[in-house]
């Protein structure tokens, strides 16, 4: 085993990003303002001067352009890690993921894919302008042919960003911004192999389950430490893959708590967690012990600052949900 | 350098009338007295991220001064303070930054169409307004901000082609400021000079002096004269220089040589105008003096003003997404369900 350093989480990407081009020559990054600037989150810092121009590249303003270009980059044998600066800045783009990446595989009949990985720092709870700080994984999710991840803390994000570099059909990585530097943990100087399948027990419970990724996991963590201090026991489970879903890992959940709360900070009309809980309600209905319950962001645009914490579930939020499934 | 030589500043200057010379001197020192003051309240922590438009204000001030209050414009995050010209009190644009929506303007009263951050989002509804005044046989045309980054975007090249198609009586003004955060011109496009991009359209393209608030004012003059007389669509180039970070959170030393800052500064409008017009014989110092003092006075208690702003409630925010507000938005919507109470109410 190397050495373990205490990386953040974007440390961690830059980490993982500088990994991937040392170990696959084919590998190359691009988007806007990531070679000198190092992105704006700097979660590419120093990769330019460390691997050249023409595997670090700053394109123009052209997310429609770039990205579409990705897709031919990988007919000729390159691996495009795209960067897209913010959130909404992903949607000039949107046509050229949905309607041309998504069907790659299926237009060759299952027979080629596109090593693609669109990353996006996402979410909100930064005190960011206007349509920086949207969550789209419903979105990429609901159109076919696109994988759907999002990391939540340095180590995954680091194994999953390898992970999806590797796999060979597109993929959209979300990195949950408010994480990028909220806590550090030991990661290895080489990232192992990750996957794009599983959810993560963070921790154990009994009594109900926290569904939850990205930054979320926080906010239900803070919650489960106040259900514990009430006696009850609370699972983790950090859903790291918005499609394919874990579905083995959340009829666990079921079978073995009888309750599971989803909670996402993304608008709740056809989210994530009205997926979860259709899928219990198919195959799990007989072990719950009480319906699925949400708690979300709202159908709404996402609020400017000073009421984004409005908007963001909170502890309480999520405790009351919880407390109205204990009692059912 | 780019520019009028000093003589020919002042020639030009004489050439405009005494209140029109003023007009646009008082409209730059609204503005720069709103930057210098946001800037400030960022570093307070009284507003968030804040994109400094400083060294802008001339191409700023001229577009807003050249048209008519009927004219529409569309701004983009770098003129949040453009609808100040039109009458808006500057508490509007900061309560935006400050991240509350009483910072969002009424488009109607100003004509003034909502800052779209997503870059060139803006110009196809310029042109939208534009070829609409004209179907409708209305005599106003529309302007539509953007940078030399925005002609990359796909919604650029998409709204010049249209509006060269139907002849829309739109201005695009694209200040080329030579940088697009961290991406230098020479990254963005490989023509020398971005008017170039007209003519791949049919549309005349005017290049300008950002800095020289005269010239960017005769061009928009133009521009909009030839659009009212039914000429179609004009591209106008503002050449200039991000003379600071892009904004707040920026780092340029990351990235440019800050001693290209320090030569291109004494381009910096609001000075340079200021001297051309005491050169010119057009205003003494003291009154130029004077207005730029009025100009700061009126902003002076607004960091309190925007702290004491009422806050806004969700449930009400949740109220102005739809015209008529679904069951998921109102306040029984947006809580979680109880059955404890037979739903509903959750206390
Ligand atoms: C579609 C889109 N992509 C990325 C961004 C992030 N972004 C904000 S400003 C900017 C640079 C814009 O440069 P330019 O058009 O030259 O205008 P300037 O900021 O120099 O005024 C970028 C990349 C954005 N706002 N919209
Ligand atoms: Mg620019």
């Amino acid at each position: 085993m190397s050495e373990l350093a205490q990386l953040n989480m974007v440390e961690a990407i830059n980490q993982g990003l500088g990994q991937l081009l040392e170990e696959d020559s084919q590998a190359l990054l691009m988007g806007e303002d990531i070679g000198a600037n190092g992105g704006v989150f700097r979660a590419t810092a120093g990769l330019q001067q460390r691997f050249g121009e023409d595997r670090v590249i700053d394109t123009p303003l052209s997310e429609a352009g770039f990205v579409g270009a990705a897709i031919g980059m990988c007919l000729v044998g390159l691996h495009p890690v795209v960067e897209i600066q913010f959130d909404a800045f992903v949607y000039p783009a949107f046509e050229q993921l949905i309607s041309q990446a998504g069907r790659f595989r299926w237009r060759t009949r299952g027979k080629y894919g596109l090593p693609l990985v669109i990353r996006i720092p996402y979410g909100g709870g930064t005190r960011a302008p206007e349509l920086h700080s949207d969550s789209p994984e419903t979105l990429f999710s609901h159109m076919p042919g696109l994988r759907v991840v999002v990391p939540s803390d340095p180590l995954s994000a680091g194994e999953m960003l390898l992970a999806a570099a590797k796999y060979g059909d597109p993929v959209i990585f979300l990195e949950p911004k408010r994480m990028y530097r909220r806590g550090r943990q030991p990661v290895p100087a080489k990232f192992p192999d990750g996957d794009l399948d599983h959810a993560l027990v963070r921790r154990p419970g009994d009594d109900l389950t926290l569904v939850a990724y990205g930054a979320m996991i926080e906010v239900v963590e803070g919650a489960a430490d106040r259900l514990q201090d009430e006696g009850i026991s609370a699972r983790v489970l950090d859903l790291r893959c918005i499609y394919p879903l874990d579905r083995e890992s959340l009829l666990n959940a079921a079978e073995e708590t009888g309750r599971v709360l989803v909670v996402h900070e993304a608008a709740r009309h056809c989210g994530v967690g009205a997926e979860v809980a259709a899928l219990l309600q198919e195959e799990a209905a007989d072990v719950l012990l009480a319906p699925t319950l949400r708690v979300t962001g709202m159908d709404m645009p996402f609020p400017l600052a000073q009421n984004e914490d409005d908007a963001l579930p909170s502890v309480e939020r999520v405790l009351a949900a919880a407390h109205t499934m204990l009692e059912y | 350098m780019l520019g009028l030589a000093e003589t020919e500043m002042v020639a030009a200057l004489r050439k405009w009338p005494r209140e029109v010379a003023l007009d646009l001197f008082q409209a730059m020192a609204r503005l720069r007295t709103f930057d210098e003051r946001a800037v400030i309240l960022q570093r307070q922590g009284r507003i968030g991220t804040y994109p400094t438009f400083y060294g802008e204000e001339a191409v700023q001030a001229a577009s807003v001064k050249a048209l008519q209050s009927r004219d529409w414009l569309f701004p983009t995050y770098r003129q949040t303070a453009v609808v100040t010209l039109r009458g808006c009190p500057a508490l509007v644009p900061l309560l935006m930054w400050r991240g509350h929506p009483g910072g969002w303007h009424d488009v109607m009263d100003y004509r003034v169409a909502p800052v779209c951050v997503p870059v060139a989002t803006n110009l196809p509804h310029a042109v939208g307004a534009a070829w609409g005044a004209k179907l409708r046989h209305e005599d106003l045309v529309a302007l539509g901000y953007g940078g030399d980054g925005s002609t990359s975007a796909g919604d650029f090249h998409e709204a010049c082609n249209l509006a060269a198609v139907v002849q829309a009586p739109v201005i695009f003004l694209i200040t080329n400021n030579q940088w697009a955060i961290s991406t230098p011109l020479s990254k963005q496009t490989r023509v020398r000079r971005v008017a170039d991009k007209g003519a791949a359209y049919g549309i005349p393209a005017i290049r300008v002096d950002a800095f020289d608030v005269f010239a960017c004012y005769q061009a928009v003059g133009e521009a909009a004269a030839r659009g009212r007389a039914g000429e179609g669509p004009t591209l106008i180039e503002a050449i200039g220089y991000r003379l600071g970070p892009h904004g707040t959170a920026d780092e340029p030393s990351l990235y440019r040589d800050l001693e290209l800052d320090r030569l291109w500064d004494p381009m910096e409008p609001l000075r340079r105008t200021q001297a051309g017009l005491v050169r010119a014989g057009v205003a003494e110092e003291a009154e130029l003096d004077q207005i730029r003092a009025d100009a700061g006075a009126e902003l002076r208690d607004i960091g309190d003003a925007i702290e004491a702003e009422p806050p806004v409630t969700v449930e009400e925010i949740a109220g102005t997404v739809h015209r008529e507000t679904p069951w998921g938005l109102l306040p029984d919507g947006l809580r979680e369900p109880s059955w404890r109470a037979g739903g509903g109410d959750q206390g």
